[in-house]
């Protein structure tokens, strides 16, 4: 319960924010919200220890018992590595956008709203273990991401990114939400550890194959593999605290998340293999590739990320085949599991320092743009060396972490050489190839970002302010970060041991009974292997080619825009909008009397239609009571009044005769005892007559624009239609009664249960509140709708675009 | 175009008073006799509409200085607010209590949450009401 409380602590502080940022003006909004992960860290670091051992904590809150579904907060060692990503990377990016966001220009309270939304569903991503609030919290990262992008919403570029990221990662969460219903289907539970148990089972399903691509393209939109990836440049656009923390550090990581916690149940397949593996190598080749192409600092990292992502998501692939080897825990296969959440530790580390900079360089130099940046070193040698042990880190150099885990990551695909089924005796030696170009490439880009920007020539003239290094405080998270980076060459298996086995044995708990199970030890030299020899050879083709980068760096433009993902995306939106646009002129002409006609056909249709197939018309006037002289002088003088609404030449003349339909109709109300009813339509009638008075003057008159009343023949078919079924209803309903009445319960109960006398109103409040409850807020809505059409439409001279 | 149209402003001052108090009746007499919020928020409404009607919307703006966008989201937020309270003391959503209390003065009464939400009813429909009457009435 509490355990699943603390999911909820992000959602419920942001709940304070705005009231503390507008009460306490000149402290810094985030030094309060700092306070939420910074307390969630030390929660979550109460729980290393034992779940270093093995333990995994479950705690259960029940949301709708009725459909069986509940929030429940599962910490095994995956979920809890990625909790103490979520909150101690929150924590720093916290800090860090204390400095980065302005206290007076900014929307303190929308950004650290959002934020601390996003912390709450990211954890509870990693924590759900209910596939339902899984899906829930998902589509909440979507949403805060959304909304995060966005926050510079006057920017075209940023509502453009925004929407991009949305529509991608929705879309794809979607097709989740259906994998996720199709695995409860085959395994009849939501659980994902009952369906891990019964795994095996699933195998031979039908629907198997089905669920499995789904699922992988949630986990691939959301983790921007290829062909995917294209909303992840795009969200640059957010700060460059949001861009460090959601974009490259955590959300993204959820696609991730997804593989490996359904790699138990889903690696014994082919497919599966196949899937995670492949799209993971060419989104890595793909993004290093063209992360060169990018002239914009975040734009690099964009794509730096992109490409570490199929790093990792290839590793995972590479995970699923130990599934396939017997004894797999013995032999060369067993590295790739651990090599990616090793990665996913280290990316994180030099990643999010990275983008820190990147932030850093934009906001004391006024500029991102790589051929504007140079000679930077001399200025803001802090920031270069973070900067510098950040991307040595990326491109795999020792001492820093990313060597250990790049030589493990190589050590993985040359495994992959090695194994028998699947095709890969023949396809196999592809892949370590591709990941050695991809590493080239890596290696460049890494060189490419901090060689430009620090070193060569310096030119005041091209920067809009002048450049001076950072702030101590907007240092510090970059720095932490950076430490890391060091700290964990020296000490891996540390690491190792408190974090990377748990999360190991949480994606192949088949394989091991418990972390200390996993036997690999993680050393920067183990002697002269194939792995080395590749590094070296990265190494110098590297400099190589970025020493000649300038030369072919130009190549890139080769490549025609027209062929690109983004512009069949941007082809594919346009063609939506238009397309759609055009259907539904079809049919929204803006004239009432079209709508009339669908809405009673269609009533006409349906109503008429039940009647029919349920043989449910009969006559009986049996009970009928006597009718009365004066009832029918009242029919009468209804039927002049319909008549002469319609037929009135002058809209007074309309009003008067609708006006004295609705007081007749309550005139019947009060013969057949109905004095609510009669009260309530006596009042309306009087009401609306009063506002058609009032809007008298602005309706147009009547046959000045309108031509001639032609005879229309569906118009008339439409009209005695619902003639009919008015007629044909009331004479059924008075007929039978195929259903028992619901009268006479109210009857009984209304005094005992509801405390009442009056039906009618019980009914209203307490029977069927909810109905009330749901009209009285139509109401509102209709009610703020015409408030708004009328009094905050837009002048003429104003654009209609709200861009600044 | 307004011409002073003494007999029926003499009226309607009067008049108003009426329907403003039956109305009040009407919603509070609503669980046991006919009426409850809606007619009673409508009669309330009709009440204004008359002042409306042999003044103007000018006069009546200036004597009663509601906003009536706000008054909406009160009675909504009344409404909301009885209905999710019965949530924290462990029962489910929308349920109502009520009691018989000897109140002196008026003898036995029932007192019933239904009434606090009816009262959001009641404000709603004031609230929507005169929001489309003032800003189709005003709109040039």
């Amino acid at each position: 319960m509490l355990q699943v409380l603390y999911i909820f602590i992000p959602m419920l502080a942001a709940i304070l924010v705005p009231f503390l940022y507008k009460s306490i003006k000149n402290i810094h909004t985030g030094w309060f919200v700092l306070a939420v992960p910074a307390t969630l860290v030390i929660i979550y670091a109460s729980y290393i220890a034992k779940v270093a051992k093995g333990e995994v904590f479950q705690a259960e809150l029940p949301w709708i018992p009725s459909l069986d579904i509940s929030v429940v907060s599962y910490l095994d060692g995956l979920s809890l590595l990625f909790s103490l990503l979520i909150t101690g990377i929150g924590s720093l990016v916290v800090l860090y956008s204390i400095f980065y966001l302005d206290k007076h220009k900014e929307k303190l309270h929308n950004f650290y709203v959002y934020l601390l939304l996003f912390m709450s569903a990211m954890l509870g991503v990693v924590q759900s273990d209910h596939l339902i609030t899984l899906y829930f919290f998902w589509e909440l990262t979507s949403i805060s991401s959304f909304l995060l992008i966005g926050y510079w919403y006057t920017r075209d570029a940023s509502r453009f990114g925004a929407l991009k990221s949305m529509m991608i990662t929705v879309g794809g969460g979607l097709m989740m939400l259906g994998g996720f219903i199709l695995l409860s289907i085959m395994g009849g539970t939501y659980s994902i550890r009952e369906l891990i148990v019964i795994a095996p089972d699933l195998v031979g399903h039908p629907l198997f194959t089905w669920s499995l691509v789904l699922l992988l393209l949630g986990a691939f939109t959301k983790s921007a593999q290829f062909p995917f990836y294209i909303w992840l440049p795009d969200a640059m656009e957010a700060p460059t605290p949001v861009s460090a923390y959601l974009h490259s550090a955590t959300m993204v990581k959820a696609g991730l998340y997804l593989v490996a916690r359904f790699t138990p149940i889903f690696a014994v397949s082919e497919l599966w293999v196949w899937l995670v593996t492949g799209v993971g190598l060419l989104t890595l080749f793909w993004g290093s590739f063209f992360a060169l192409k990018q002239t914009d600092l975040k734009g690099i990292l964009a794509f730096s990320t992109v490409s570490q992502l199929g790093l990792i998501m290839s590793l995972l692939g590479g995970g699923a085949v130990a599934f396939h080897v017997n004894g797999a825990a013995d032999l060369v296969f067993k590295f790739a599991a651990f090599a990616a959440i090793f990665h996913l530790i280290n990316h994180a580390t030099f990643k999010g320092s990275l983008f820190m900079i990147a932030g850093i360089i934009d906001h004391e130099t006024g500029t991102r743009d790589i051929r504007k940046l140079g000679g930077l070193m001399s200025i803001m040698p802090l920031s270069f060396t973070v900067a510098a042990i950040g991307s040595f880190s990326m491109a795999g150099l020792p001492p820093f972490n990313g060597f250990l885990s790049k030589e493990m990551f190589l050590s993985a695909m040359l495994a992959l050489n090695e194994f028998e089924l699947f095709g890969f005796d023949t396809w196999g030696a592809l892949f370590p190839i591709v990941a050695w170009i991809a590493s080239i490439f890596t290696f460049i880009y890494s060189f490419y970002f901090v060689f430009r920007t620090f070193a060569g020539q310096y030119k005041p003239e091209q920067f809009p302010r002048k450049p001076h290094e950072a702030p101590i405080g907007m240092l510090i998270s970059p720095m932490i970060l950076a430490a890391f980076v060091v700290i964990i060459f020296f000490i891996p298996n540390l690491i190792g041991d408190t974090f990377v086995k748990p999360a190991v044995q949480a994606i192949q708990p088949f394989l091991y009974d418990s972390p200390s199970a996993i036997d690999i030890h993680v050393s920067a030299w183990h002697g002269l292997q194939p792995e080395l020899f590749m590094t070296i050879g990265i190494v110098i083709i590297g400099v190589l080619l970025f020493v000649a980068l300038p030369k072919w760096q130009g190549l890139y433009n080769l490549f025609p825009r027209s062929l690109t993902f983004n512009n069949a995306y941007d082809k594919i939106m346009q063609g939506l909008d238009v397309g759609l646009y055009r259907i539904s002129r079809l049919y929204m002409t803006g004239s009432m009397r079209h709508y009339l006609l669908y809405m009673f056909s269609g009533i006409v249709a349906i109503v008429l239609g039940t009647l029919f197939v349920k043989d449910a018309f009969s006559i009986s006037f049996e009970g009928a009571a006597p009718i009365r002289s004066y009832q029918i002088i009242l029919i009468i003088v209804l039927v002049i009044g319909t008549a002469t609404t319609i037929l009135a030449k002058s809209r007074l003349t309309a009003i008067i005769g609708l006006g004295s339909v609705g007081y007749t109709v309550a005139l019947f109300f009060v013969i057949f005892n109905a004095p609510d009813l009669a009260l309530t339509q006596l009042v309306i009638e009087t009401i609306s007559v009063a506002l058609f008075l009032l809007a008298f003057y602005h309706l147009p008159k009547l046959g000045k624009r309108e031509e001639r009343m032609r005879f229309q023949l569906n118009r008339a078919i439409i009209s005695i239609a619902v003639g009919v079924m008015v007629t044909l209803i009331a004479l059924s309903a008075h007929s039978q009664k195929l259903i028992p009445s619901i009268s006479k319960y109210y009857k009984e109960t209304v005094y005992s249960l509801a405390g009442g006398g009056n039906i009618v109103n019980v009914i209203l409040v307490d029977y069927r509140g909810f109905d009330t409850l749901f009209e009285i807020t139509v109401l509102s809505i209709a009610g703020m709708a015409i408030l708004a059409m009328i009094k905050l439409r837009m002048n003429r001279k104003e654009k209609a675009h709200e861009n600044k | 175009m307004k011409t002073n149209d003494v007999i029926l402003q003499f009226t309607a001052k009067i008049v108003f008073f009426i329907i403003f108090f039956f109305s009040i009746h009407i919603f509070m007499a609503g669980h046991y006799t006919p009426g409850g919020g809606f007619v009673g928020g409508l009669l309330t409404s009709s009440a204004i509409v008359l002042l409306v009607l042999a003044f103007d919307l000018k006069t009546v703006r200036t004597v009663l200085p509601f906003n009536y966008t706000y008054l909406t989201a009160t009675g909504l937020l009344l409404a909301l607010s009885t209905a999710a309270f019965p949530m924290f003391l462990g029962e489910p959503f929308f349920t109502h209590f009520f009691d018989y209390f000897d109140l002196p003065l008026l003898g036995k009464q029932s007192l019933h949450t239904a009434m606090l939400f009816d009262g959001g009813v009641y404000l709603v429909v004031v609230g929507v009401t005169m929001t489309i009457i003032q800003t189709i009435g005003e709109d040039e």
